[in-house]
This record gives structure tokens, C-alpha cells and sequence, in this order.
């Protein structure tokens, strides 16, 4: 092996000057523009540069919904409980909304009559991220883990323009009978609905083209493999962490506990799933990580709370986390 | 509790979509071993060509060689049942290679056959899949060029066996078609993978068939055109 590495050393440095003149030769004698295998190649040429260009334009995409999603997810942390939180759900909402109607809409059209999972690795994390969003939001508002299928629904989008007309009479009917009601995906179709028309007015002229429609007629929509969602409420349990230690900090004394309660079912169903693959054990290894600072939270609440003021009691919690964190080490490694 | 019925619940269609493809993906297995199984048996008997007496009987060898495509035929109809309508490029990683040395051994009997470079649709044909993705289990171009980046390498041994087998002139048009395979992959702008490291091995491999047309052209021994 070594003695044929070093042949190809020498053959690389004798190639260069070989090999200058001798593809000019051929240029002019043997190969031949118009020969069928230069033709072939020529057309795979075009095709390997069209994917390509699809996967890096997906990789843009991804990386803008990362980011958004990251930012929707620290407006989300700076909920509190006596503030103007309607605000900032609302401002959550707007941008997760606009996420999905520009950034995966974008995707969808590009992987519209592709194998949905030929490109799946190029927009994979950004998935996870804007799951682990939309999750957080929902649960602030809910109490509960949003469903797979909703969040499918969310990135499924609809390209009728009779749509519209059907929309905007139930959107109505919604609005008046329960304004107060924070289910997001209410709120998501009243904007919706505004991101629809717009679209429909200045970019697909689908009143010009009708036949192109029905051709079309199918929806266009991400889709969601249950692995990434998975992974996505992983993630979620981190910022749940966070959020249960901040609340403290805002003054809600009962948050931590639903947290941890609810962090608790989650870690069982992980820890339930059999042959799970590895980046799903990596997760549930942090999962168990922030459990234990939330338990160990509720903890401190649960003893020192009717003896400590609020203000102190928030830097006894960020205290005992700190120290949680050099005791998490080794607690973890005796249980591996 | 409200949600708890509701974790419990997403996590047990978790649950059943991992056992689901794993059901799939041990399906596959079995039919991408007996898929090598049969590769295998054609590379044998395609190798046979290097035997001295192998490069004056290339003809026979290929005619033993077409019927055993039946069967790969056969399996591949067997793949692509396995696989889920569109989710051809969640398993193909379990296929890929071996598409590859499929895809590389129809190049290389083509090219014993009729000296030409074959098509990605004769390919398709050979192995019984499809060029589109649109209509069915197709074979990805990656694939295919691929298999004729290892056609090249074996070519460039065949040009040398040729010479001791006697046969001077057959590494003289290797020659020409390795070199007219190396001018198209230059056409191809590849990104940094598994293709492109393979791509880089190409001239390597033309390099030594030219250094076999010299080595008779200086000798003499270039036969007459």
C-alpha cells in the first residue's frame, strides 16, 4: 500500500507537466465536442449542478429558519407572568408565522416533486429548531406538547385561491365565538389568511393561468419525518429548564412544579423507547441533566419557600443549580 | 392529568414508526445481500476476461454472463417493492453501494460487448430500475457515474493483461475511451464527496493505460490502424 502511495506521489508531480500537453493533443484529435459521450456529459453536467444548487439554496433557507426560530425562542423566555406577555406571544406568533409562509413555503416549492427525503439533511436542523419553537410556544399557552399533526398542518400550505373566499367565512365564525381563546393555530389562521392574499395578489397569477392550477392542485407542504419531530421536543425540554428557573425569577412559584412534572412524563416516554438511535440518547442525556436542575428547583422551593422571601429565594435557586451542575458529573457517570 | 395521555400518545406512534423502519430496513437487507450475492458471481465470471486465455474468448464470457442479469433484474423488482412510495432516499443509503457495482459491472459488459460507453438508460435497462425518479426505483446519477469511474480502474488493468496476453491493440482503444471518459468528468463540477474523491482516482488510472500505449508505441508493437 505504502509502495503504491508513493508511486502516485511521483506519478502526481510527472502528471502535471505530462499531462499539459497531452490533453491539448487530444483537444484537437481524439476528443471530439460532439461526440455522444461529451453530449451525455454535458447533460449530467446540468443536472448535477441543478441539484446542487436546489441543496444550497435549501441549506440558505435553513440556516435564516434557525436563526428566526432561535429568536422566537429567546422572545419566549422573556414571558412573564404580570407582564404584557399577549405581547410578545403575539410577536412569537407573527414571526413563527412568517417563518413558515416565507422560509419553508420556499422550501416546499423547492422540494415540491422531490423524494422528501432527498434533501431532508439540508433543512433537518432548522426543522428541529422551529419545532422546538413552536412547541415552547404552544406549551406556554397550553400546558401540553403540541401534536405531530399539528405541526405538520402548520407546514402544509394551500394553493387554491378559492381557499381564501372558504377561509376568511370560518375565520369569522372563530373570531366571534371565542376571542379570548389562545389556541395558536387559531390565532395562526387570522394572519394566515392576511399572508395568503398576499401572495396570491403579487406572486402566483393563478386568476391569469387556471389550468396551471389545477395541475398543481396539490398541496405543497414540508413534511415532517416523526424522527425529527422527536428530536425537535428534545430539544424543547431544554428551554423548559430554563423557563422553570426564570419563572422563579418573575415571581411564579407554581410554574416550576408543572415544568418538572411534565419534564418527568417526558423523560419516562424517552426513556421507554427502545433501540433509539444515537443522537436521540445524546438528547435524552441532556433531557436527564435539565430534569434534575428542575427537581432539584422544586426542591429548594418546596422547603425554603414559606421561610424566604421571593427575592431571596431566586438566588438560592440559581445557587443550587450552579452547584448542581459540578454534582451532575459525577451522579451521571455512576449511572452510565 | 391533561397531557399526560397525550406525551404518552406521541411517543408511542414514536415508538411504532422506529419499528416500523426497522421492519423495512431488515426487509432490505436481506434483498440487497442476495442482490451482492449475485454481483459477485457476475464480477467472477467477468474477471475471467484477464485470464490470458480469457481476453481471446471475451465474447463467451459475456454471453454467460447476460442471463445472470435476470436475476438481478428479478431482485431489484423484490427492492423495489420493499420500499414505501417516496422514500426511496430514506433506505438508499442500505443499496447504494451496491447500485454501484451493479451500475459498474453493466458498464463493463457493455463495454466488452460493443467498446462503447453505456447510458444511464441502458443501465437502468440492464439492472431493471428506472432513470426517473418520477417512475419508480431508479438509480441515482451519482450511481451510475460512479460505476464508470470503477469501470475506468478496471479497464486500466485490463489494458495491461491485454499486453501479456498478447493482445496489442485492445489497450490502444482503452486507451482512447478511458481518455474520452476522463475529459467528460472534467465537464462535471462535483462537490467535495464521495464522487469527487473517486474522480480524482481517474487519472490515475488513465495515466497507466497511456504508459501502456507508450511502452508498445516505442517498442513498436502498436499494431497497424
Amino acid at each position: 500500500m505504502s509502495d503504491r502511495r508513493r508511486k502516485r506521489n511521483r506519478y502526481d508531480r510527472a502528471d502535471k507537466s505530462d499531462r499539459g500537453g497531452g490533453t491539448e493533443d487530444k483537444k484537437e484529435s481524439d476528443v471530439d465536442e460532439s461526440s455522444p459521450v461529451i453530449q451525455m456529459f454535458k447533460c449530467f453536467q446540468k443536472q448535477l449542478d441543478q441539484r446542487h444548487d436546489k441543496y444550497e439554496r435549501i441549506v440558505k433557507l435553513n440556516r435564516d429558519i434557525t436563526i428566526e426560530s432561535k429568536r422566537a425562542i429567546f422572545m419566549l423566555q422573556r414571558v412573564t407572568v404580570a407582564g404584557d406577555c399577549s405581547d410578545i406571544f403575539q410577536q412569537v406568533d407573527e414571526k413563527l408565522l412568517a417563518v413558515e409562509k416565507t422560509k419553508f413555503l420556499e422550501i416546499a416549492k423547492e422540494i415540491e416533486q422531490e423524494d422528501p427525503f432527498q434533501f431532508l439533511r439540508a433543512y433537518s436542523s432548522g426543522l428541529q429548531e422551529y419545532i422546538e419553537a413552536l412547541s415552547f410556544n404552544y406549551f406556554l399557552k397550553n400546558n401540553s406538547l403540541i401534536k405531530l399533526e399539528d405541526v405538520q398542518a402548520r407546514l402544509s400550505f394551500k394553493r387554491e385561491s378559492s381557499e381564501k373566499t372558504v377561509d376568511s367565512a370560518s375565520d369569522g365564525q372563530v373570531k366571534d365565538a371565542n376571542p379570548d381563546i389562545k389556541d395558536p393555530i387559531m390565532d395562526v389562521k387570522d394572519t394566515n389568511l392576511d399572508n395568503v392574499k398576499v401572495t396570491n395578489t403579487d406572486g402566483i397569477n393563478c386568476s391569469e393561468v387556471p389550468i396551471e392550477m389545477d395541475t398543481t392542485d396539490s398541496d405543497l407542504s414540508v413534511y415532517i419525518p416523526n424522527s425529527e419531530y422527536i428530536l425537535g421536543v428534545a430539544d424543547l425540554t431544554g428551554e423548559m429548564m430554563r423557563r422553570a428557573i426564570n419563572s422563579v425569577g418573575s415571581g411564579d412559584l407554581e410554574r416550576p412544579f408543572e415544568i418538572c412534572s411534565f419534564l418527568r412524563e417526558i423523560e419516562s416516554a424517552y426513556s421507554s423507547l427502545g433501540n433509539a438511535n444515537r443522537e436521540v440518547n445524546r438528547k435524552l442525556h441532556v433531557l436527564r441533566q435539565s430534569l434534575r436542575k428542575v427537581e432539584t428547583a422544586c426542591y429548594t422551593l418546596r422547603v425554603r419557600g414559606s421561610e424566604v422571601p421571593k427575592h431571596m429565594l431566586i438566588d438560592m435557586i440559581s445557587k443550587t443549580n450552579i452547584n448542581q451542575y459540578s454534582m451532575d458529573d459525577s451522579v451521571v457517570t455512576e449511572d452510565d | 392529568m391533561q397531557h399526560e395521555n397525550n406525551i404518552s400518545q406521541v411517543f408511542s406512534d414514536y415508538q411504532k414508526y422506529m419499528e416500523d423502519e426497522q421492519q423495512i430496513r431488515e426487509e432490505i437487507r436481506t434483498v440487497v445481500r442476495e442482490l451482492e450475492q449475485t454481483a459477485r458471481e457476475i464480477l467472477t465470471q467477468l474477471q475471467s476476461v484477464h485470464q490470458t486465455n480469457g481476453i481471446k474468448s471475451v465474447s463467451s464470457i459475456c454471453d454467460k454472463c447476460v442471463p445472470m442479469f435476470e436475476t438481478v433484474r428479478e431482485k431489484m423488482a423484490s427492492l423495489n417493492s420493499k420500499i414505501p412510495v417516496n422514500q426511496y432516499y430514506r433506505y438508499n443509503d442500505q443499496w447504494r453501494f451496491s447500485l454501484q457495482r451493479l451500475a459498474f459491472l453493466s458498464a463493463y459488459l457493455t463495454y466488452l460487448q460493443s467498446e462503447t460507453l453505456v447510458t444511464r438508460e441502458s443501465v437502468a435497462q440492464i439492472i431493471g430500475v428506472k432513470v426517473d425518479r418520477q417512475d419508480g426505483f431508479h438509480i441515482d446519477l451519482d450511481d451510475y457515474l460512479m460505476g464508470l469511474l470503477q469501470l475506468a480502474s478496471e479497464l486500466s488493468r485490463l489494458a495491461v493483461n491485454a499486453v501479456t496476453a498478447g493482445d496489442y491493440g485492445r489497450p490502444m482503444k482503452i486507451a482512447k475511451f478511458v481518455a474520452e471518459l476522463d475529459s467528460g468528468f472534467r465537464l462535471l463540477n462535483l462537490k467535495n464527496d464521495s464522487l469527487r474523491k473517486r474522480f480524482d482516482g481517474l487519472k490515475y488510472d488513465l495515466k497507466k493505460v497511456e504508459e501502456v500505449v507508450y511502452d508498445l508505441t516505442i517498442r513498436g508493437l502498436k499494431p497497424a490502424e
